[in-house]
Formats: structure tokens, C-alpha cells, sequence
């Protein structure tokens, strides 16, 4: 099959689409997910105090 | 500095410097009589200089230090150093191309000095040069910190360091003597592009191998955007970058591409440079930087979140938006102005969180010009961030494009977004770094503050004015139905704008001398800080675990 500009203008219009679509919902989902609310707390507030040095 | 390697780290630095010093033999013998012979000898110098420091450094003694217990921040150092020596070059670059507008004498008539060949090397020596250089210099920062983890090698940073500036210069000394592939922001040839995709893969590998070795549960944001920034550039530069050599001892190459899909690949390229080069890697900056400086964790991590997939997967599709009214398919100059329009608001999100984030904090931002720079900075991340989603809607562009308006919004996020974000980070890590009490001067810093934003200011109103001017007279038709000003009656419109310009950027590169200034005498005079923090000892570490009596 010939990789035409008919063929990836569909391809653009359609699947593009819809898998923006799925991944704007999955990332608000991962950002809104209540459980992981702690872990983002903490690492907002890990870069406030990391100069005491390297853990490894 | 090298002295800080073990004797087998010495040894692999030595055997890179033999094979890069080959390297550049063969390039200058095989590239005889073309720029690529130049580019050769230049090589073999490199090679040469650095092959000098690691011997002295080979017979010295093993380094004494326990590695386990302190971040590496050698490169970091010497990549803040060499991105302000690139400022000041870039920026004086810009000065005398402006100046050239205003004033064509000063093109003082040589081949090299031409328009056409200091105007890359200007704008390469400023995004790559100093943007590049503090990108690198502070993802190793950055990765270390967030990471609690200390360099993933000791011989890879200083590889991915200075093989990128050896990058930087083959691509300036390329321009001045005429090498170019044509293409804005991609300008070198094949031998320098191979050779850019061998440090940057060396680079992805160090990124991806210190997180590794973290010991946080969760990648801080800030990761999350020095890693777009260095995969998608290395994805970019590769597809942009396809060509074939006319001749494998010369540097002429012709692309892969060719009529408007060549041109379609450059501006993907050209805007995601733009996009992950010049906001990505930046935007990493700001999300570390800003808090740590004002104290405060950032306004809202999701946010930070959600609007980092929003520019990763918006901004890959905008590109197009360059080719409006061109043989490019209609529907996607629409696709790229759709993008762009919806780029706004992940763009806005970012600039909004950093604000929010100072809200509370006003106070800081007025006494602190360092946590000034990174506001502003935010500011003028949002202004430029609209003004590009505006220019790329098509009735706006058939005014903006191919005129200087398109040149002041580039500066408004150059000058106004990435060099005031930058500087506030070199004030903020160059004491901690150093360990210094403060900068040499604050009042310089303030001083530079002003100038700066003089300088940002003043330039890009008048790009603003003599764009519109510009783009109205091109548009301007008599009552017969021909054009009404001739382009010398532009440029005689446009003169005074130009030496405006040229005045605002000579503030803008004052400021970036006094930087470099303040840093130099900050290493040099600054009292040192005695550390406040626990030092963490295992048994073999030469302090004692507790402090004898004082």
C-alpha cells in the first residue's frame, strides 16, 4: 500500500484524533488521581531542602 | 579538575582524546582545501587541549574523596562558566548584526563578516552556546538534587560538555567561513550533525542512568522536562538532519527532502527547536529553580503535570504554522494554527503555576533580583506564549510573517522568557555551587535586572512597530491597484526602529557582561560560606562524627 497524502490525511483526521483524545483523558485521570495527592506533596516539597548530599 | 577522576576514569578520557585527535588528522587530511580541513585542524586542537589536562592529571595520586557522599558539580561549574562566555559572544554577535542594520558600513566589507554569516552565528551561539551550554550545566544540577543521587559517571558529563561546545564552534567557525546546510537553526553540515548525535545519545544515556540510582519514589516534574528536552531534540535534529554528502571529504551535503517537504521537516524541526530547545529544557529550569529560590513548593504539582503532556503533545503538531499561504496542504497549515491556538493553555498554565506559586511571596520578589529575573521571566513566558498563538492564526500571519514582528517575538521569548529565566538560575546556583555567602554583588545584579528588561523592552517594541509598519506598507495598494511603497520605502520606514533595536540589545549584552563580571569575581573574591548542613560520615570519613570542642 502506498503511503499516500489521502491515506495519512485520513489517518491524521481520524486516529490522530481520537488518541490525543484518550491520552488528554488518561493524563488528567493520572494528575487528578486522589491516592497519588501525597506523593506529589512530597515531591513538590522534596527540591526545598537537597543540599545534605547524596543518598547513594 | 581532572584530578577529581579516578586513575581509570583518567585513562578512558585519554583514549577519547586519542581517538577524537585521529579523528580530526583524518578530517583534516581527507578535507584538504575545503572548510572541512578547517573543521579537522579544529578537532585535532580540541583534542589536543583537552589531551593536555588529562596528562598533567595521569600521574597525579587516586582522589582521596568518598564519592557516596557529595554531588559531582565540577561540569556544572564549568558549564555555567562557558555558558556566560558564550553570552557575552552571542549577544555582541547580535548587537553588531542589529548595528549592521541600522548602519551598513559596519559590515566592513569581508566575506566572513557578511550579514548572512554573522547572523547564525549569532543566533547559534545564543540558543546553543549560552542556552545550551546552561541547559546542560543545570540538568546536572537539577538530576542530582531531585535525584539524592550523585552523577551516574564521572568521564560522560565532561564528554557530553565539552564535545557539545566543540559542536558549537565547529557550527560558528562553519558560518564564518560559509558552511551551511540552509536551514534556520540547523545550519551545520553532516560531519557536525553525526557528530551532535553521538554526544547527545551519551547524554540521554547519563539523563536516564542517574534517575536510575535515585532515591525519591517520584521523578520530580522538573526531570520530566529536561527529558523531553533532550530526547525529542535528538529525535528532531536526526529526521531534520537526513542528507546525503556530495562527498565524504567535503562539506557539502544536499537533504533527503525535498520542495515542500523539506520544508514541512524544517519547520517541525525549527518550531519543536523552539519548543523543546528553548521552553522544554527551560521550563525544567523554572520548575526547580523557582520554588527552591522563593522557598515555596510549587502552586500546584498536578497542574505542572497536566500541562507538561499538554506542550509535549501540542507543540509537535504547531510547525506548520511557518508555512501559511504556501504550496503546504491547506489542511495542515490549519492543523499547525489549530495546535498552536490550543498551545496557549498548557503555555498559560505553566506561566500562571510560577506566579501563583510567588503569590505570598511579593515580598521576596521585590527585595530579591534574582527571584525578580525568574518572575519576569514567567511573564514574559506568558506574553510571548500568546503572541505566538495569536501570530500563528492564519488572518495574523498574512500581516506578521517574513516582517520584524516575527523578530521581536522571538526575542520576547529569547531575551525575555529564556535568558531571564537562565540568569536567574546562574545567580541562584552560582554562590551555593562555589560556596559563597551571596554573589560578589548584589547591586550588579539588580543592575543587570534593569538593563535587561530595558533592553528586552525597548527592542521588542520597536521590532513591533517597524514589523506592522513593515507588513501594512507591503500590503499598502494605490487606487490603480499597484503596490504603493516600494521595499526601499520599507527600510527608509524602518531605519529608525533598527537603531532602536540596535539600542536595546546593547543593554541587553551590558547586562551580560556585567553577569559574567559578577560570576567571575564571585568565584575569585566572594567570602566563603562555611556549611551549615550535617555532613553524612561512614566510618572511613575523615571527619570525626562529633565535632571536637571549638
Amino acid at each position: 500500500m502506498d503511503l499516500t497524502h489521502d491515506l495519512t490525511s485520513v489517518i491524521a483526521k481520524s486516529f490522530g484524533l481520537f488518541y490525543l483524545i484518550a491520552l488528554s483523558v488518561g493524563i488528567t485521570v493520572y494528575a487528578y488521581w486522589p491516592s497519588l495527592g501525597k506523593r506529589f506533596d512530597k515531591a513538590a516539597n522534596s527540591i526545598l531542602d537537597d543540599e545534605d548530599g547524596p543518598c547513594r | 579538575m581532572m584530578e577529581r577522576l579516578t586513575g581509570a576514569e583518567r585513562q578512558i578520557a585519554l583514549i577519547i582524546c586519542v581517538v577524537m585527535a585521529i579523528v580530526g588528522l583524518v578530517m583534516a587530511a581527507a578535507g584538504h582545501g575545503d572548510p572541512m580541513g578547517s573543521h579537522g585542524a579544529i578537532v585535532l586542537i580540541a583534542a589536543g587541549i583537552t589531551t593536555f589536562f588529562v596528562l598533567r592529571a595521569i600521574g597525579e595520586p587516586e582522589p582521596a574523596e568518598d564519592r557516596t557522599v557529595d554531588y559531582y558539580d565540577d561540569p556544572t561549574k564549568a558549564g555555567l562558566v562557558i555558558a556566560l562566555f558564550w553570552a557575552v559572544v552571542g549577544m555582541g554577535m547580535g548587537v553588531w548584526v542589529a548595528a549592521q542594520l541600522a548602519w551598513p558600513d559596519l559590515r566592513i566589507d569581508a566575506a566572513w563578516s557578511s550579514f548572512g554569516r554573522i547572523r547564525p552565528v549569532h543566533t547559534s551561539g545564543v540558543i546553543f552556546g549560552f542556552g545550551g551550554n546552561a541547559l546542560i550545566a543545570t540538568s546536572y544540577h537539577v538530576m542530582q538534587r531531585t535525584s539524592r543521587a550523585r552523577l551516574a559517571g564521572h568521564v560522560s558529563p565532561w564528554f557530553v560538555l565539552l564535545g557539545f561546545n566543540l559542536f558549537c564552534i565547529i557550527a560558528a567557525s562553519g558560518y564564518l567561513m560559509g558552511v551551511t546546510q540552509s536551514k534556520e537553526y540547523a545550519e551545520p553540515e553532516w560531519y557536525a550533525d553525526i557528530w551532535l548525535v553521538i554526544v547527545w545519545v551519551v547524554y540521554f544515556v547519563l539523563y536516564i542512568r542517574t534517575l536510575a540510582r535515585r532515591n525519591e519514589p517520584h521523578i520530580y516534574v522538573a526531570n520530566w522536562y529536561y527529558l523531553a528536552f533532550i530526547l525529542v531534540v535528538a529525535i528532531l535534529h536526526i529526521v531534520n538532519n537526513l542528507a546525503v554528502p556530495a562527498s565524504l571529504t567535503g562539506a557539502k551535503s544536499y537533504s533527503a527532502f525535498a520542495g515542500v517537504q523539506d520544508a514541512m521537516t524544517q519547520w517541525w524541526y525549527g518550531h519543536n527547536a523552539v519548543a523543546f530547545f528553548l521552553t522544554a529544557g527551560f521550563l525544567g529550569m523554572l520548575y526547580y529553580f523557582l520554588p527552591k529560590r522563593a522557598e515555596r513548593p510549587i502552586y500546584s504539582y498536578r497542574l505542572s503535570i497536566l500541562s507538561f503532556w499538554g506542550i509535549v503533545f501540542f507543540y509537535i503538531w504547531a510547525g506548520s504554522h511557518h508555512l501559511h499561504y504556501t504550496a503546504l496542504p491547506q489542511w495542515v497549515q490549519t492543523l499547525g494554527m489549530t495546535f498552536s491556538v490550543m498551545l496557549l493553555v498548557p503555555s498559560w498554565a505553566s506561566a500562571g503555576n510560577a506566579l501563583m506559586t510567588l503569590n505570598g511571596a511579593w515580598h521576596k520578589v521585590r527585595d530579591d533580583a534574582t527571584l525578580r529575573f525568574m518572575m519576569v521571566a514567567a511573564v514574559f513566558y506568558g506574553l510571548s506564549t500568546f503572541e505566538g498563538s495569536f501570530m500563528a492564526v492564519r488572518a495574523v500571519n498574512s500581516l506578521s510573517h517574513y516582517t520584524d514582528w516575527t523578530v521581536g517575538h522571538v526575542h520576547a521569548g529569547a531575551m525575555g522568557w529564556v535568558a531571564l529565566i537562565t540568569f536567574g538560575s546562574i545567580y541562584s546556583v552560582v554562590p551555593l555551587l562555589w560556596k559563597r555567602e551571596t554573589m560578589y554583588s548584589w547591586k550588579l545584579v539588580e543592575w543587570h535586572f534593569w538593563l535587561a528588561l530595558a533592553g528586552t523592552v525597548i527592542y521588542v517594541f520597536a521590532m513591533w512597530n517597524s514589523g506592522i509598519i513593515q507588513g501594512l506598507m507591503w500590503r499598502t495598494y494605490t487606487d490603480s491597484g499597484t503596490l504603493a511603497y516600494s521595499f526601499t520605502d520599507t527600510l527608509v520606514a524602518m531605519h529608525p526602529y533598527y537603531v532602536a533595536r540596535a539600542c536595546g540589545g546593547a543593554l541587553f549584552l551590558t547586562g551580560a557582561i556585567l553577569a559574567a563580571y559578577n560570576v567571575y569575581m564571585t568565584i575569585r573574591h566572594a567570602p566563603e560560606k562555611r556549611p551549615e548542613r550535617d555532613y553524612p560520615t561512614s566510618s572511613e570519613a575523615v571527619e570525626p562524627a562529633v565535632p571536637a570542642a571549638e
